[in-house]
């Protein structure tokens, strides 16, 4: 469908982590994950105090080890080295994704094949041709989180749409994405469907609309 | 006296035997008891089903166990492991069956086994394929699945420190699924890399008290490599 649309100039995955960055609020408890959604953690301003937690047992999540600076014994949900912040905890599993499936953690920010609608996530398997399929945390923090952002783009690579009325790929979570930030717009999930909140810098509702494959309202 | 101290690796894993269900702690390359596991392997036991977060192992002894045939069955959430599409292979082709269960559910079963509690309703992966023949019920308002303990028959554990009463403690990352499993299995075999005095582990800072602990083997082969 892109094809017969004018070309816009859409966001980076940096922008889209900035842009989601600059909305999350002091104090707030956040798990990332893995992928793009890690990359938020780069944009939150040094003066505002977020607490990033990583699935497999840690609160106080801090930036990346500096070159030569590796503890050998800390990692994120993605395998990469990370540090702690002074103030930080470490628990095991079970205590993690009790504080996930408890509804302690304010905001999940997840990856997504498609977001309906209703708020309905699918992320974590493309259907029955999957080779081998994973899941890892995601059905957790879509169920449990109180809020559930998805960070994705506006479309495949192929110009087909990613926000639809009903997901085609399998589900993670029903009726749990309450906002999503793509490389074009930040749209909230409503009782009513999409709300466009914002546009990538020069872009109209229409632009936006052309791409989405449900009906885009106003906000 | 108490000493679940045994002498060698070798002691430490007899008796596990073909068939037998085995949890193995670790998420990532952090907290993988990886000489347990590599004796393991060498033992040549089959038909094994392996409850673990991360199944699809590069390399070691994970790796080899699925190589050669050992495995039966994988229970698991993230069966995929960079570098290494050994799991989705054998997989693809039928060799392996695989119990996919989102991370808090498979740390949520391991604990209730743990803790004597036979099944329990949770909202996680209600209305998706991974509830699918599990009963549902709705509870407060919300959809909810039926899901089951996991026991097993062994679980072989990674610690950083270890007393002789099998007290243990965990090195940052890498407490992840180690103390639930601890108590979630019939025989609970640890490899400890510093072994401690009695009394050494102050009590407040005991992570798994000793009694879900039998065998312990001081292997102190440093830090994990990615």
């Amino acid at each position: 469908m892109s094809a017969t649309l004018t070309p816009i100039k859409a966001m980076t995955r940096e922008q889209m982590a900035a842009r989601l960055a600059a909305d999350i609020p002091e104090g707030w408890y956040v798990n990332l994950g893995i992928g793009a959604p890690t990359l938020v953690a780069n944009y939150v301003d040094s003066g505002r105090e977020v607490i990033f937690h990583s699935e497999n047992g840690l609160l106080g999540v801090g930036p990346k080890p500096a070159e030569g600076k590796i503890e050998p014994w800390l990692i994120n949900a993605g395998k990469q080295y990370i540090t702690m912040m002074a103030g930080g905890s470490t628990f095991d599993s079970a205590d993690s994704f009790g504080l996930i499936r408890g509804g302690h953690l304010d905001l999940a920010v997840l990856g997504g094949y498609e977001v309906a609608e209703n708020g309905d996530l699918a992320n974590w398997s493309t259907g029955a041709n999957d080779a081998g399929p994973a899941v890892g945390g995601a059905m957790d923090l879509g169920a449990g989180a109180k809020q559930v952002w998805v960070l994705m783009d506006h479309t495949t690579k192929s110009g087909e749409p990613k926000l639809v009325t009903k997901c085609s790929y399998p589900l993670t979570a029903l009726g749990s994405v309450t906002r999503i930030y793509t490389n074009i717009a930040v749209i909230d999930v409503t009782p009513k469907g999409f709300v466009l909140r914002d546009t990538a810098p020069g872009l109209t509702f229409e632009d936006v609309q052309a791409r989405t494959g449900a009906v885009l309202h106003r906000s | 006296m108490i000493d679940k101290f045994v002498p060698d690796i070798a002691t430490a894993i007899a008796g596990i035997h073909d068939g037998a269900r085995i949890m193995i702690g670790g998420f990532g390359a952090i907290g993988l008891p990886n000489q347990l596991i590599d004796a393991v392997a060498e033992t040549g036991v089959k038909e094994l089903t392996l409850i673990a977060n991360n199944a699809g192992a590069a390399f070691g002894g994970l790796a080899m166990l699925l190589k050669t045939g050992a495995v039966r069955k994988v229970v698991c959430s993230y069966p995929r492991s960079a570098g290494s599409t050994l799991f989705e292979d054998l997989y693809r082709d039928g060799k392996i069956e695989l119990e996919l269960v989102p991370q808090g559910t498979l740390a949520e079963r391991i604990r209730a086994a743990s803790a004597g509690v036979p099944a329990f309703f949770t909202p996680t992966a209600a209305g998706t394929q991974l509830a699918h023949g599990k009963e549902t019920r709705e509870i407060n308002g919300k959809l909810c699945v039926l899901e089951h303990a996991i026991f097993a028959d062994f679980a072989l554990l990674e610690c950083w420190q270890a007393d002789r009463w099998g007290n243990l403690t965990y090195r940052l990352a890498g407490r992840n699924f180690n103390p639930i499993m601890a108590g979630a299995a019939k025989l609970t075999i640890v490899q400890a890399q510093h072994k401690v005095e009695l009394g050494e582990i102050a009590p407040d800072d005991v992570m798994t008290p000793g009694i879900y602990v039998n065998r312990v083997v001081h292997v102190p082969y440093g830090d994990p490599v990615l």
